[in-house]
């Protein structure tokens, strides 16, 4: 009843072609933005913002980074928290190496750094294809990791490996209460999805759905299987790097290399099979669902156990956990392969005809 | 057939091609016209697929050599022969099952499309106008092969000869000079095959393409094709008008089989 | 000289370890295509049921044959509820999914037996030969010869198995093409069974090998990553390619361990050492640009 699209009709291709075609999808999304640019700021407290938005968008964007490489171009990568891990690492340096550094431009600057790996541990990607080039990524997450904590150039010849980032200045306004930091990420992220968007919905997107879909194909019509690929991997890596600063900078305030290990990286791939492949709206749902998970488990399960009087203890939780994403795994790749993001949409198609039912 | 049939624009000379000890195709030798429909047609095997590849750069023969539009290649890559106006559907559907109809055509043309990602991503003047320049061509063969209704559908969702269709959609959407097409009606109904014949006149007919296809029907090779060749085992063993090739007696041996 | 003999033949030896875990992971993929990730949480399962059940006070041979039970049923209860169901969907699903199933039993075991790290005893001692180290004066353990040895008879059995018996010919026509094995008769249901089974007890042994090496502990899981070099030598559809596989990796990452981080530390001072974390990888790596089949793997040709 109220998520109809009759009376709106494109009458030309530029309309049919919006992000959002539906009038109703259109006022939701502004709605959405105003709440996380205004309500939100202005309601929710500090452990919102530390323990839940900022990791949550944060997450978003490394497994956007991630879709766009797996999801997308269909190159199956294990090793995205390496490139975190680059990006962060690149941040630091650049920011306290350089005096007077612009923060963004370090961003930048560790976003393209880690492109760079990217499209080096890409290579392979010509003559390797499906897991192989999985096993290729691990090759990346594990060789980056051992870099930054052997090499001590890159930690600012800091003991442990572990580095503690300066705080954000921008224009004369500190970053330093949870609300600017979030609005900063906030900002960030939003940007770089319009981005990520308008990039897999052109000739970019389809040239690297066509490399997934069917590669020969694809060289056939003339799309070029080296460049296509290797986008994919500077895109993806550029991602996930802004995403390992943003971790460093704005939500941890100090790393170390051995936090950016394989289990993260299976998370952010847990996220956008969970969310959705091949999605952006997926990328951000996954990642919502695999951090709430963890805190829901924390307070449900105490009071569970208490329940049917079994004993447990933070250890059995965090067993549980494990199980819980398991099974969820195996659960969405055989119930709904496309994710919460096709439920989204099924459920979206049902509203259209609400409230009759077919 | 209504568009006069030019001059040579393909000229294989001597083709072989052998998959390590399988000889797939021995000293083949053949041209094309351009504006004409050249048929290949044989019995199963007698690699006719492997022609097609060779022609389009898939597959690299060991000996023999390629003149196209006067240029020689003889080890052209795919992506050469796509800029250099060649287009093809495949026997199997090569479709991009996870994409629409529309995305499918759209990717036919991205030869043609000149902007980067980063302009892309920004979606600002140039890539916006781009893209709507494009998909006004695209919708010119969506209309012409009369598949407005499914425009957005995945094409993995589609019945198998509406497939077959929007492949041939995405080999025209790349406005190719020379067409080839492998087995555009199998497994097609009488009706569908009609559909099928019709569109491929029309695009013969109104855009001057060449058409270089495999088919197996012969009701529509003798009525449809200016010329045809005929290979069995990897070799030619006819090549004329299809009256011609109708009554000689290797190919009539070939396909109904003699005492050997 | 001797040194570079004795780190050899240990890395030699440790390779024959990773092997038996590798040789888990080609039975499955021959036998069904499927890729099991979950290869190394199984080892660590299997062990862990081993120990759990010995401190219930089951002797060794009970505890090895329970858990050889708990590993078979564990395996059958896979194929029927989680892979059967993803029959259709590309590999890549289906190996995500065998992902979903190592956490999975990452988090269970330890739930049902505790996850402090525990000993295992099964009455061999890890201490260098007399003999060889009075005559040669190289330091290699009893243990991993004994593991060597008992792996080598294992593969030697299992590479007969396949090739000579008939339902080792089934296990490979079922991996080929399940629809014609099934047009021929081979009950699929079976044999996924057996092979499972199989794997279980493959994954039983290397736990025991494993654990009583290094203890029972969290990181056996890890060793099934070490695995995937193993298998990108060997290819993924080949028994001896294991060993081959297995081997190499050995060898060849105690060797970078040991030679390469002087060399680093000359050039940049510092210390280099924790190369056998990545090396495998990298070495698989460049093994794939060469030949992306492996020593004894299938070639994969793509028909148009």
């Amino acid at each position: 009843m109220f998520y109809r699209e009759t009376g709106q009709f494109k009458t030309s291709y530029a309309a049919d072609q919006q992000i959002f075609p539906i009038r109703q999808d259109r006022v939701g999304i502004v709605l959405l933005l105003a709440a996380a640019f205004v309500v939100v700021p202005l309601t929710a407290g500090n452990y919102w913002f530390n323990a839940i938005l900022i990791p949550f968008l944060i997450f978003a964007l490394a497994a956007l980074g991630l879709n766009i490489l797996t999801g997308y171009a269909g190159q199956l990568s294990l090793g995205s928290a390496a490139f975190m891990a680059v990006g962060a690492y690149a941040a630091y340096n650049f920011q306290v190496r350089i005096d007077g550094m612009p923060i963004l431009l370090s961003f930048i600057l560790a976003g393209l750094t880690a492109a760079g790996v990217g499209i080096l541990f890409g290579l392979p990607s010509l003559r390797i294809k499906g897991f192989y080039l999985a096993v290729a990524t691990l090759a990346a997450q594990f060789f980056i990791v051992w870099c930054l904590t052997k090499f001590p150039y890159l930690t600012n010849y800091s003991s442990s490996g572990v580095i503690s980032v300066p705080g954000i200045e921008m224009l004369g306004f500190r970053f330093d209460t949870p609300q600017s930091r979030y609005l900063l990420v906030l900002s960030i992220v939003a940007v770089l999805a319009l981005l990520a968007k308008n990039m897999v919905r052109s000739t970019t997107g389809r040239a690297w759905m066509a490399v997934r879909d069917m590669d020969v194909a694809a060289e056939v019509i003339g799309i070029p299987l080296l460049r296509t690929k290797l986008l994919a991997f500077a895109v993806s890596s550029f991602y996930c790097g802004i995403a390992g600063a943003l971790y460093a900078f704005c939500y941890l305030g100090s790393v170390e290399p051995d936090g950016f290990s394989l289990d993260m990286s299976f998370k952010i791939l847990f996220m956008i099979i969970v969310g959705g492949v091949g999605s952006i709206l997926g990328s951000f749902l996954g990642a919502a669902f695999i951090l709430l998970l963890p805190i829901f488990l924390d307070i449900s399960l105490p009071w569970l156990a208490g329940l049917l009087h079994l004993p447990f203890d933070s250890a059995t939780v965090s067993h549980i956990q494990l199980m819980v994403f398991g099974a969820l795994i195996m659960f969405f790749l055989i119930v709904e392969p496309h994710g919460l993001a096709r439920l989204w949409q099924i459920g979206k198609e049902k509203l259209r005809l609400w409230p009759f039912p077919h | 057939m209504a568009r006069e049939i030019g001059e040579v624009i393909l000229d294989l000379k001597n083709i072989s091609l052998a998959f390590g000890g399988v000889k797939a195709l021995t000293d083949i030798s053949f041209d094309v016209r351009e504006h004409e429909i050249r048929a290949i047609i044989g019995p199963n095997g007698a690699g006719k697929s492997s022609m097609l590849n060779v022609i389009n750069g898939v597959y690299h023969p060991q000996q023999g050599e390629i003149v196209f539009r006067g240029e020689h290649r003889r080890d052209m890559n795919t992506h050469a022969m796509a800029a250099a106006g060649i287009a093809r559907t495949f026997q199997n559907i090569a479709l991009f099952k996870g994409m629409s109809v529309l995305d499918n055509l759209m990717a036919g043309r991205n030869l043609k499309m000149k902007c980067n990602f980063i302009q892309h991503a920004l979606w600002w003047g140039p890539a916006r106008r781009e893209e709507l320049e494009h998909r006004r061509k695209v919708e010119e063969v969506i209309d012409f092969l009369e598949i407005e209704h499914i425009r957005k559908t995945p094409v993995g969702r589609l019945p198998y000869g509406l497939q077959k269709r929007v492949e041939l959609g995405r080999a025209l959407a790349a406005e190719p000079s020379m067409l080839l097409l492998d087995e555009p009606m199998a497994g097609m109904n009488v009706e569908e095959k009609q559909d099928m014949c019709r569109f491929i006149l029309d695009v013969n007919d109104q855009f001057g393409t060449t058409i270089v296809l495999i088919e197996h029907d012969m009701g529509v090779v003798m009525d449809i094709s200016d010329r045809v060749v005929v290979l069995d085992y990897g070799k030619k063993i006819g090549d004329g008008v299809p009256d011609e090739v109708k009554n000689n007696p290797e190919v009539i041996a070939a396909y109904l089989g003699t005492q050997h | 000289m001797q040194f570079f003999l004795e780190v050899l033949i240990g890395g030699l030896l440790s390779g024959v370890m990773y092997s038996l875990v590798a040789l888990g992971f080609v039975l499955i993929f021959k036998a069904s295509g499927v890729f099991n990730f979950a290869q190394g949480a199984m080892v660590y399962f299997a062990a862990l049921s081993v120990v759990g059940c010995m401190e219930k006070g089951a002797p060794l041979w009970l505890a090895l044959i329970l858990a050889f039970v708990v590993m078979t049923l564990f395996g059958i209860a896979t194929e029927k509820f989680v892979l059967r169901k993803m029959v259709n969907q590309p590999p890549i699903a289906l190996f995500m999914a065998t992902i979903g199933l190592a956490f999975f039993i990452e988090g269970l075991a330890p739930l049902l037996w505790g996850n402090e790290v525990r000993p295992l005893d099964i009455g061999l001692v890890d201490e260098p030969i007399a003999w060889i180290l009075d005559n040669w004066n190289m330091v290699i353990s009893s243990f991993d010869l004994f593991a060597a040895g008992l792996a080598l008879v294992l593969v030697a059995l299992l590479a007969l198995f396949f090739q000579y018996t008939r339902i080792g010919r089934a296990l490979r026509a079922v991996a080929d093409d399940h629809q014609a094995a099934l047009s021929i008769g081979i009950p699929l249901q079976h044999i996924w069974a057996l092979v499972w089974a199989v794997a279980g007890f493959v994954a039983l042994v290397a736990g025991m090998l494993w654990g009583a090496r290094n203890g029972v502990q969290f990181a056996l899981t890890f060793t099934a990553l070490k695995a995937l070099p193993v298998l990108i030598l060997g290819g993924f559809t080949s028994v001896p390619g294991a060993i081959v596989g297995g081997l190499i990796i050995g060898a060849s990452e105690k060797l970078a361990e040991i030679y390469i981080p002087p060399v680093l530390a000359g050039w940049f001072g510092g210390n280099f050492g924790g190369i056998e974390g990545w090396f495998p990888y990298v070495m698989a790596l460049l093994f794939l640009l060469v030949r992306p089949e492996g020593l004894f793997g299938e070639k994969h040709i793509d028909r148009v």
